[in-house]
């Protein structure tokens, strides 16, 4: 079952408590981000507003620090994240076609996420897999030396995957 | 007395006060380092590393942020120093829009004036050109993030100074862009459209939504009857962009060029600033006469009044009904004026010359239109009439003084202070004597009230009454004084707020000073003394007394608070969301 009203209101209060337990520290902007961070795994505009308001500092101010460290997320991440190293090595390699590729078959740019929630892409810096170039992760799978036609299939390959655990599901309801 | 430091800078022996910085000390010493982000009290981050200089140190140092100390070695001018600053300008140069001859700072831009002075012959780096789309969704305020330089000027006016934060650095290294959070249009954002950003940017990246197109087609327009009204701060800046030194007087050679251009009536706001004094006077005498709600705080500022609806939604009862004068004029104009000249209102149509951005975004508030028409067709900024009066040919500097049409006139000295931080309050402190007891006390000059500092403090007492009242300028400021007030901390009968630090004189829409004027001359104070200067020249020093303003009431609005004022010279407030939902 998938949740809808009571768990974010649940959320909702989590996010109150984070906010309460770190509102008199100085720079507390910093943990309550990454806290609230996990409890819903991006920061969406309701949420940094929420904290905005918590601590008491404009909206900017959050969503500056939010898109500075790249560790905060402004999109929900995909059940896949899908990572391409654009570091010099991959650029070089051509990355850049891999990445444009990518996008094009799931129509969404770096940051974003499909809206079935499956996948989701990032522009990365150098993985330090530079004998592998160009390459991209896919949660803990690294796909390397890839040729920008080899990229329908990787992609397949996870709606398959997805489709065969769906598939699994229903024999086992019915 | 502070202690003293003495350093070398380019050979040159120098005292510097400890911890001043390398800078300022070589400006002391007549020794120009170039600067690109430095802006005095308001931005010393030391972030373009324009105004590098050798300190003997292991690389060069921004000499806006270091520090003097004593036998401190400094050389400013070398090869390298001179190459370091040029590839750093070259690499701003590099991806910015270069469009100068097009370009709303041209000739009164810092870059390009940069870029003259470090003799940038060839941009050697071509960067990636990144194509922003310009905002310019707001009334007020047009940004173009394809001109900044990333200075952040405008962040620290914003955060430090109004406290408003509605825009903020964005992103991190080759990406950064100073930006609303989630790219919201500022229309969509907390901004209160005071444009103090646009004042303090060093380029063409903030500038006003320009109303100079429509106000040529009125113009030009033979079914209309265009009028003009000028603000008090207007007056006291206008001369700079003629070359006049800051703080001359330009009041009759302003009449002469806007008749010039063809206004069929030129009329003063400040006949609509000693209205206003009637009728928030009267209102303040009736507050504490029937223990209304106090402190009654006023309503001129249209970027005060939106600052208040955004973050002070619990005290809009506290801000005085009274429209700001620039709509009580265009109300007067579209109602009495009107009636009185045989014009059909419909065909009025009302230009105000402001020293505001936020003026533009109050005459586009649909609740100020209560004839039916809007108060104000059109506002267009000091800098914007500067344009009008250039683009027309008119040798400003030769034209005669003129002076304000009849049947509205020349005004009192309490309507022209209204341009200065502590004005209000004292045109107001000259009549409430009057309005209490029918008599005038001796006080004219309220000298307590003027000035820069961030709060002044004034008391009256008439017939037993205490009125105890404060004056803040600068949205900062604002915000300390009201917490105060929400938290008891603080009581007042009356307080005076101006959204722009110095009040209406250095606003958001007055001709723009580069950092290197800025960095030597106050001009809020410099463009306060032509104001006080002329209330000095009026023969009528009190609103009560403005005898136009008497001939209203009695041929129209029969007295300060009746019926028909409330229909037309008083408004109302909504409280506002800080950004949209979702
Ligand atoms: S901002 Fe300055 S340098 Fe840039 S185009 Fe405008 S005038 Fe030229
Ligand atoms: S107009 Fe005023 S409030 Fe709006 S962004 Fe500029 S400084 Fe901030
Ligand atoms: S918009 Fe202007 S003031 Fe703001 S950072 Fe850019 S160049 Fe500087
Ligand atoms: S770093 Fe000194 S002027 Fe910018």
């Amino acid at each position: 079952m998938s949740c809808t009203g009571c768990c974010a209101d649940n959320k909702l209060k989590e996010l109150e408590k984070i906010i309460e337990k770190y509102k008199d520290i100085r720079g507390a902007l910093i943990p309550v981000l990454h806290e609230a961070q996990e409890l819903y795994g991006y920061l969406p505009l309701s949420v940094q507003k929420k904290i905005a308001e918590g601590l008491n500092i404009p909206l900017s101010e959050v969503y500056g620090v939010v898109t500075f460290y790249t560790q905060f997320s402004l999109n929900p991440k995909g059940k896949y994240k899908i990572s391409v190293c654009l570091g010099t090595a991959c650029y070089v390699k051509g990355a850049g076609e891999i990445y444009d590729k990518i996008s094009e078959i799931l129509n969404i740019k770096s940051g974003e996420c499909t809206p079935d929630g499956l996948f989701s892409l990032d522009a990365c810096r150098c993985i330090g897999a530079c004998g592998l170039a160009p390459v991209i992760t896919i949660n803990e799978d690294v796909h390397g030396r890839l040729t920008v036609d080899d990229v329908p299939g990787i992609i397949q390959k996870y709606i398959d995957k997805e489709k065969e655990a769906k598939d699994q599901e229903k024999l086992v309801e019915a | 007395m502070s202690e003293f430091v003495t350093l070398t800078i380019d050979g040159k022996e120098v005292k510097a006060p400890k911890g001043a910085t390398v800078l300022e000390a070589a400006k002391s010493a007549g020794i120009h380092i170039p600067t690109l982000c430095f802006l005095k009290d308001i931005n010393e981050i030391g972030a373009c590393r324009m105004c590098i200089v050798d300190v003997g140190a292991r690389s060069f140092q921004a000499a806006c942020a270091y520090p003097v100390s004593e036998g401190l070695n400094v050389i400013t001018n070398s090869p390298k120093i001179r190459e370091t600053r040029r590839v750093t300008l070259e690499l701003i140069l590099s991806n910015h829009d270069r469009e100068c001859l097009t370009c709303v700072r041209s000739q009164n831009c810092e870059l390009q004036k940069l870029a003259k002075e470090l003799n940038v012959k060839d941009i050697r780096y071509e960067g990636e050109n990144q194509e922003f789309p310009i905002d310019d969704l707001s009334p007020s305020i047009v940004r173009d993030p394809n001109k900044c330089v990333l200075c952040r000027r405008c962040v620290s006016v914003c955060n430090e100074v109004q406290s408003v934060g509605a825009i903020g650095v964005v992103d991190r290294g080759f990406n950064s862009t100073v930006s609303s959070p989630f790219n919201f249009a500022l229309n969509d954002t907390p901004c209160v459209n005071c444009g103090q950003c646009i004042v303090v940017c060093p380029v063409g990246a903030l500038y006003e939504k320009s109303s100079v197109e429509k106000v040529w087609d009125a113009l030009a327009n033979e079914d209309l009857h265009v009028v003009v009204q000028t603000a008090p701060a207007v007056r006291a800046a206008l001369g700079e962009e003629f070359g006049y030194p800051i703080g001359t007087r330009v009041t009759g050679k302003m009449v002469a060029a806007l008749k010039r251009l063809g206004f069929a009536k030129v009329f003063d706001t400040d006949t609509a600033a000693d209205l206003t004094i009637m009728e928030e006077g009267t209102e303040l005498v009736e507050r504490i006469k029937n223990n209304g709600k106090l402190p009654l705080i006023t309503s001129c500022s249209p970027g005060w009044i939106k600052f208040c609806e955004h973050n002070y939604p619990d005290m809009l009862d506290n801000l005085s009904s009274c429209k700001s004068p620039q709509n009580m004029f265009g109300a007067v104009l579209k109602s009495y004026y009107a009636e009185k000249m045989g014009i059909d209102p419909s065909k009025i149509f009302v230009v105000s010359v402001m020293p505001c951005t936020a003026k533009k975004f109050e005459a586009g508030r649909p609740e100020l239109a209560s004839t039916g028409y809007p108060d104000v067709d059109e506002v267009i900024t000091t800098r914007e009439l500067a344009q009008m009066i250039k683009e027309a040919g008119i040798d400003f500097m030769n034209l005669p003084d003129e002076q304000f049409d009849d049947p509205m006139g020349e005004a009192t000295g309490a309507g022209v202070i209204f341009g200065a931080t502590g004005g209000v309050m004292e045109a107001a402190l000259r009549s409430v004597p009057y309005l209490l007891t029918g008599k005038d006390d001796e006080n004219i000059d309220i000298k307590v009230v003027r000035g820069v500092e961030d709060f002044k403090e004034a008391e009256l007492e008439v017939n037993g009454i205490k009125i105890k009242a404060a004056v803040v300028h600068g949205l900062g400021n604002a915000r300390k004084l009201l917490d105060k007030i929400r938290s008891g901390e603080a009581e007042y009968h009356f307080i005076e707020v101006m959204a722009c630090p110095g009040g209406c004189v250095n606003g958001g829409g007055q001709p723009i000073q580069p950092a290197s004027v800025r960095n030597e001359t106050d001009l809020r104070t410099e463009r306060a003394k032509a104001i006080y200067e002329e209330d000095e020249a009026m023969t009528i020093r009190r609103s009560h007394q403005n005898p136009r303003v008497l001939k209203m009431y009695e041929e129209y609005f029969e007295k300060p608070g009746s019926e028909k004022s409330h229909k037309l010279l008083h408004t109302h407030y909504v409280a506002r969301e800080n950004y949209p939902e979702n």
